[in-house]
């Protein structure tokens, strides 16, 4: 093999090529601009690309099951507790519409999907929320799937991991999805009890009531670039505080760089972390004999 | 309770301004109304208390936002004796929108926090309107444990309209301060106990109220968002805000039903919380009860039904 006799350059990404690819604006029917650089795409450009933008990189949103299956050993999940569908338990208005319509569109029952799988030959409990279900807000439903998830790898002795994406607590079932966050903290408290490895992956964006529970709450934290991440929305902030918001604010590199991450992994990469980061806690377990 | 609070007592002030021109006119006239004139009184005084005990949701948000509520520090000072205030988180500042410190209550040493606003803007910009920032959050976490290293039993009042929605708030990890809090709050190897006793304010709130027993004032409310909020994102228009008041289930009634609190403190109708002496013994009454009840009982014991009454809260459908 070739071997080059000076120190080879670091490799960062070559900025100057993208710069090159020119702005498209093929705006026929079914294309739409990438929302982090314009460029216009249709979507077999897109799913060829496995949902990245081929210009500029910009990680587009994928539905719960497809992070699943991006983790984890073919074949290896099962679904359960899919039989968890919400109620209207305060009879808020327009909130059954509002979950039939995201039930329609999703093919989903609800904002998470959880159950049992395997990365790299070890068995863990994962779960993975959906965005497009109503925005991945918590309500009763979401806050239960994940505490029996975490319970059950408490339990086991699995490791648990979840993909985050959430615009926080479901309003719609009042203070029932608030309570949610206490609840799922409370069985994070016994996942790390019980000596786990519980590694939470945030993705674009984990905001209010998932972020300030048990999101952060993780042995590792991982952010997916440029996710947003933080507690209030930034729409909240600019008009409560009347700032403008610097560059950059409340995405994944920003909260790196304040400290709120352990690092951050591009999804393609990501099957690949896990797998080591289970490697190296033997299954994630340290009780374990 | 004595200003104009809301739209309806207008309507009363003008039976009251007619019954002073009745009264004003028996002078003139030199004939005596006064058995009539203490009657009506007597009415309106009675109508205005019937409308006060029957507040809409939304009144009740209002009337749980009133700057003349009493905040932590004045229900220390009602309440208990020798408190000694601590500050600071050790890492990066003190919160004046959460106070805490130690202080003696019905003859036990407990530890007491709560948030702060103020009773005037003035005021209220020190105390940040209540909204604590990470440093709150931090400095309660730190006096929780240290609650714990002295097996002291643990008070919080709540009263604030959410953590701070600030750029700093957001760099210093506003939503890892309050996950930090609930999981340790779930924890804690000591009995807590929380009053909400004004604005129960979304998660920044909640922070504070992971607990073994739950008391709520009569107007206090809790809320997943504030009803502006709600109105502002699902019906695209801030001035609803009182239809979302009603469909939130936001007070304690509400919150009774659903299991999440446990005791509803009754509030006096048209008084100061604090001159109520019916109001200020009933609360002593109801802390002292509960905090013998849960001090009673073995700390795995307490800490298992701490689990058990979060795990259970929840209404969903199952098919197996």
């Amino acid at each position: 093999m070739f071997k080059p006799s000076f120190k080879p350059k670091k490799t960062y990404i070559d900025l100057s090529a993208v710069k090159k690819t020119p702005v498209t604006f093929d705006t026929r029917e079914g294309n739409f601009p990438c929302p982090a650089c314009s460029v216009w795409l249709s979507e077999a450009e897109k799913i060829q690309n496995n949902d990245f933008c081929p210009r500029c990189g910009y990680h587009f949103a994928v539905g719960a099951l497809e992070r699943i299956y991006g983790v984890c050993d073919e074949n290896s999940f099962t679904e359960l507790d899919a039989g968890l569908s919400s109620l209207n338990p305060l009879d808020f208005p327009d909130y059954a519409d509002k979950l039939a319509k995201a039930r329609e569109e999703t093919i989903l029952m609800e904002a998470v999907v959880t159950g049992t799988a395997a990365i790299g030959g070890h068995n863990v409990a994962i779960g993975a929320m959906d965005g497009r279900f109503m925005m991945g807000s918590m309500g009763s439903v979401v806050g239960e799937k994940i505490c029996r998830a975490i319970e059950r790898a408490a339990e086991q002795s699995l490791p648990f991991i979840i993909f985050c994406c959430s615009g926080g607590a479901r309003m719609q079932e009042g203070m029932l999805s608030l309570m949610q966050m206490a609840k799922t903290s409370a069985a994070v408290g016994r996942l790390h009890a019980a000596g786990s490895l519980y590694i939470s992956i945030l993705t674009h964006p984990t905001t209010g009531g998932v972020t300030a529970s048990f999101a952060s709450l993780a042995d590792v934290i991982i952010g997916e670039p440029g996710a947003l991440i933080g507690f209030t929305g930034p729409r909240v902030i600019e008009q409560t505080t009347g700032q403008k918001l610097p560059p950059g604010f409340q995405r994944a590199e920003f909260l790196l760089e304040h400290g709120m991450l352990d690092l951050i992994q591009p999804r393609l990469e990501m099957r690949s972390l896990l797998v080591r980061l289970l490697n190296v806690h033997q299954g994630g377990n340290h009780d374990q004999k | 309770m004595t200003r104009n609070k809301f739209e309806f007592e207008s309507n009363y002030r003008l039976l009251e301004s007619k019954l002073a021109e009745l009264r004003d006119l028996s002078v003139t006239l030199n004939c005596d109304f006064s058995n009539e004139i203490a009657k009506v009184e007597k009415r309106i005084a009675e109508l205005k208390a019937e409308r006060y005990r029957h507040l809409t949701p939304w009144e009740q948000v209002l009337m749980s936002r009133d700057l003349e509520r009493p905040m932590t520090r004045d229900f220390v000072e009602l309440l208990c004796t020798d408190f000694v205030e601590m500050h600071g988180d050790r890492l990066y500042g003190d919160d004046p929108a959460i106070v805490g410190g130690i202080a003696v209550f019905e003859g036990r040493v407990v530890t007491v926090i709560g948030h702060q606003k103020g009773k005037d803007t003035k005021e209220n910009i020190v105390h940040n309107f209540g909204m604590p920032r990470p440093e709150g959050y931090r400095k309660a976490f730190r006096l929780l444990k240290q609650a714990e290293k002295f097996s002291r039993p643990v008070i919080t009042f709540i009263n604030t309209p959410g953590a701070d929605p600030g750029v700093g708030a957001e760099e210093r990890g506003e939503a890892w301060a309050i996950s930090q809090l609930l999981l340790g709050l779930s924890q804690l190897q000591v009995p807590v106990i929380s009053v909400i006793t004004g604005e129960g304010g979304s998660g920044g709130a909640l922070a504070l109220t992971v607990a073994d027993r739950i008391l709520m004032f009569s107007n206090a409310v809790f809320s997943v968002a504030s009803p502006e909020t709600c109105a502002s994102i699902l019906l695209r228009d801030v001035k609803r805000a009182d239809e979302m008041a009603a469909a939130l289930k936001l007070n304690a009634v509400s919150l009774k039903d659903m299991g999440i609190i446990d005791e509803i403190i009754e509030e006096p109708v048209m008084e100061p919380l604090l001159s109520s002496q019916s109001f200020t013994q009933s609360l002593r009454y109801s802390l002292k009860k509960h905090l013998d009840e849960i001090c009673g009982t073995e700390i795995p014991d307490l800490l298992e039904m701490r689990y058990q009454r979060l795990r259970k809260i929840g209404r969903f459908h199952e098919i197996q």
